[in-house]
């Protein structure tokens, strides 16, 4: 019973961490069909960000709550500032081309970003784990949980019920999801397609960064980071349907229950765990779990 | 117009014709030197633990012969390597075994490097052995620890060396504290990250528990979380789950400090022993987030454990590396600057034994076959495969807090000589465990 507890907490713990770093990637990619690889130097770039300011925020005599507070700005900093930058500044000249091109320029400015990285703050970790230590833990028998951990669950239920709320009930999210279904159409009809896409873009970046800002006092930020994720972030995506906010979800809880159960079961084949659900759903259902119908053009 | 074209053309002449120039003096300026390329992660995960810190090391080591500054035994051993000044070309490891093994072929066939000390990952050793024996290069791998380079890879390695010993030793050094320390534990399980280093480490620690505690139960479900993964919840509820009290991980890096923040926040180092093999990549690092009280190594007698050997080479590059880098030098440091001292030792000796000419590159590679050198922490015995392998002591004990210094020390150390921790010379490591360990001196 104990096992099976741990199964469904560690699962879903995990599987909201999953959705934190893969929603901001589908996002993007549901809107403007960009498979946006440089998504990973968002959260890298989120999580340096915040360990930095958090560690200079517990140097000062300020309550120590406001370190959370820290941890959000942190995220809306780098994902308004590179969301603006990128998108204004590379993505918009590409719009035209081929998807292709636009992946290896989103490649490629994540390749730099990478560098840009290490200029600012070279190859030595960071460290910001006093929000962890303030929320303390939770004991279910010999089982001990910290509450910052489990904390991923709440976040990743606002996040998605805050997109989905958003997506659905207010006038924007219509006239995006009008955009989605139909770019043409939508700009024939007066909608200002460039404004939603950098919005769109915006929204996104902060997100992977809010995936970043937010782990970064559960891990060691150390260079490379990045790299992991984007790998994780597009099984995910690709899992539940690009571009699909409720495939996210679904792709998210899937892949973290099935890995918790392998690690407490099998934990050999943890790693296996994740690209044998990604190779039987493309052998399945090729366009993902929840991939949005597309409208053939004739 | 036209003239603008000519000047251009008699520019880019000139300009060609400076580069020539240069490339010339260049090239007799090599020519005095021993170009010495030093692989090590300078990007990516490896490089905060290992890459960075081997870097500083081989630095501060390079810098002191090429000024003729090493304290005693090499005070009398003159500047640089056989009299010619090192020209070390220090680049990245990052990539993988195939753009390495291509940036290998470069460096020797288009740069003229005259030898290698360096690489830190398996993986890259791996791929480097068949190369670097077929292009004939010498290459001195001071840190990557899998035991396959000479029982698998190349059991008769002419120009290839590791100078310090490998994963075996960590994995019975540990076994034997264990015994020592915790002669009525119940059960041991682990974590390891699922890739090469990981899995042998593991293996060897699990064959030697075998071998000497074998009534101690291993359990079924060690675990093996993806390399540089960073999230180990379901990991560390296994473990609390787990009956048995004895935790064994070779965790390194991100992946280890990570792992030690999500369990201290969950009280894991109460609930369980841990046994860290190569956790003093982060000890000073960390400083008081690491939990005291855990077994800890540094696959040999580096970094942390080095701390209190008093002799002038030991005191000496602690000086300096701290002076430079304002952090003590830990494992990485350590094995990187013993690399760079094996070069030292075998083009000195090679040049003595040649009149005081330099020595050809056989001859560098016949003085450093089976030879026995000082590193910084220890005596380096290359008296394994064939005098390519190295053969230290190794050293096991418990991580505390020192209160009055403010820096982590390392308590309850023990000592094992290199011929009862690594297997015997011409014996593979795993046959060695399997088979009891026959020969081990301890």
């Amino acid at each position: 019973m104990l096992t099976l507890i741990a199964i469904l907490v560690d699962g879903l713990i995990y599987s909201s961490y999953l959705f934190m770093v893969a929603v901001g990637l589908t996002v993007i990619f549901g809107v403007m069909k960009i498979l946006n690889v440089t998504h990973g130097s968002f959260y890298a770039f989120g999580a340096y960000m915040s360990a930095t300011l958090v560690g200079i925020y517990y140097q000062t005599d300020l309550p120590e709550f406001g370190g959370f507070l820290v941890i959000f700005g942190a995220a809306l900093i780098v994902g308004v500032f590179f969301g603006v930058i990128l998108e204004r500044g590379l993505l918009r000249f590409l719009y035209h081309r081929d998807e292709h091109i636009i992946v290896l320029a989103t490649f490629a400015m994540f390749l730099v970003l990478e560098d840009v990285l290490l200029m600012i703050w070279g190859t030595d970790p960071y460290y910001a784990t006093e929000p962890m230590g303030l929320l303390g833990f939770i004991d279910i028998e010999v089982l001990s949980y910290d509450v910052y951990r489990l904390s991923f669950i709440a976040l990743a239920v606002v996040v998605g019920l805050g997109l989905w709320l958003g997506l659905t009930r207010t006038k924007w999210g219509k006239v995006l999801l009008a955009v989605i279904f139909d770019r043409e159409i939508s700009q024939a009809m007066g909608v200002n397609v460039t404004v939603v896409f950098l919005v769109t873009f915006v929204i996104g970046s902060i997100l992977g960064a809010l995936g970043g800002a937010y782990i970064a006092p559960t891990i060691s930020v150390s260079p490379g980071i990045g790299v992991e994720v984007i790998v994780l972030a597009f099984a995910v995506v690709v899992i539940g349907g690009m571009g699909s906010i409720p495939g996210a979800m679904i792709g998210s809880l899937l892949v973290g229950i099935s890995r918790a159960a392998a690690v407490h079961q099998f934990p050999e084949i943890e790693l296996f765990v994740i690209y044998a659900i990604m190779a039987a759903v493309l052998a399945f259902r090729p366009e993902g779990l929840f991939a949005p119908a597309q409208a053939r053009k004739i | 117009m036209q003239i603008m074209k000519r000047s251009g053309g008699i520019a880019l002449l000139a300009t060609g014709l400076a580069a020539a120039i240069g490339l010339t003096a260049g090239m007799a300026n090599a020519a005095d030197k021993v170009v010495m390329a030093v692989p090590t992660f300078l990007t990516g995960a490896g490089a905060p633990a290992f890459g960075v810190p081997a870097r500083n090391g081989a630095e501060v080591i390079i810098e002191a012969i090429n000024k003729g500054t090493l304290p005693a035994p090499y005070d009398k051993s003159g500047k640089g390597l056989a009299g010619r000044q090192i020209q070390a070309v220090i680049y990245d490891e990052s990539g993988g075994g195939v753009k390495q093994v291509a940036e290998f072929r470069n460096k020797v066939q288009k740069q003229g490097v005259d030898l290698f000390v360096g690489y830190i990952s398996s993986g890259t050793c791996a791929a480097i052995t068949p190369v670097a024996e077929e292009l004939k290069m010498l290459t001195i791998f001071p840190i990557c620890g899998t035991p396959r380079i000479f029982e698998e890879i190349n059991t008769n390695p002419k120009y290839v060396f590791r100078t310090m010993g490998h994963a075996t030793a960590d994995g019975v050094a540990e076994a034997h504290y264990v015994k020592a320390n915790m002669a009525d534990v119940k059960g041991y399980t682990g974590i390891n990250q699922n890739y090469a280093w990981g899995q042998d480490s593991w293996r060897d620690f699990d064959l030697a528990m075998k071998q000497l505690m074998p009534s101690v139960p291993a359990s079924d479900k060690a675990q093996w979380p993806k390399i540089f993964s960073g999230q180990y919840g379901a990991e560390i509820s296994a473990l609390m789950l787990s009956k048995e009290p004895l935790v064994h991980s070779s965790l390194w890096g991100g992946d280890l400090e990570a792992f030690i923040f999500q369990g201290s926040a969950r009280g894991l180092f109460r609930k369980k022993k841990l046994l860290f093999s190569v956790a003093d990549t982060s000890v000073y690092r960390l400083g008081k987030k690491v939990p005291t009280g855990v077994i800890l190594g540094a696959r040999g007698p580096y970094g942390i454990f080095a701390a209190n050997v008093d002799t002038p080479l030991n005191n000496w590059f602690r000086k300096v590396y701290i002076d430079r880098y304002s952090v003590p030098p830990v494992g990485g440091s350590y094995q990187a600057a013993q690399g760079v001292l094996a070069a030292k030792f075998a083009y000195d000796k090679a040049a003595a034994a040649n009149g005081g000419k330099f020595p050809s590159k056989d001859q560098v590679i016949a003085a450093l076959e089976g030879a026995t050198y000082q590193g910084i922490a220890a005596e380096v015995h290359m008296n394994r495969s064939n005098g390519h392998q190295a053969a230290t002591i190794h050293q096991i004990g418990i991580l505390e807090w020192d209160k009055d210094a403010g820096e982590p020390i390392m308590t309850n150390v023990t000592t094992f000589p290199a011929d009862c921790v690594m297997p015997p010379p011409g014996v593979n490591g795993t046959e060695w465990l399997k088979g009891g360990m026959k020969g081990a001196k301890c």
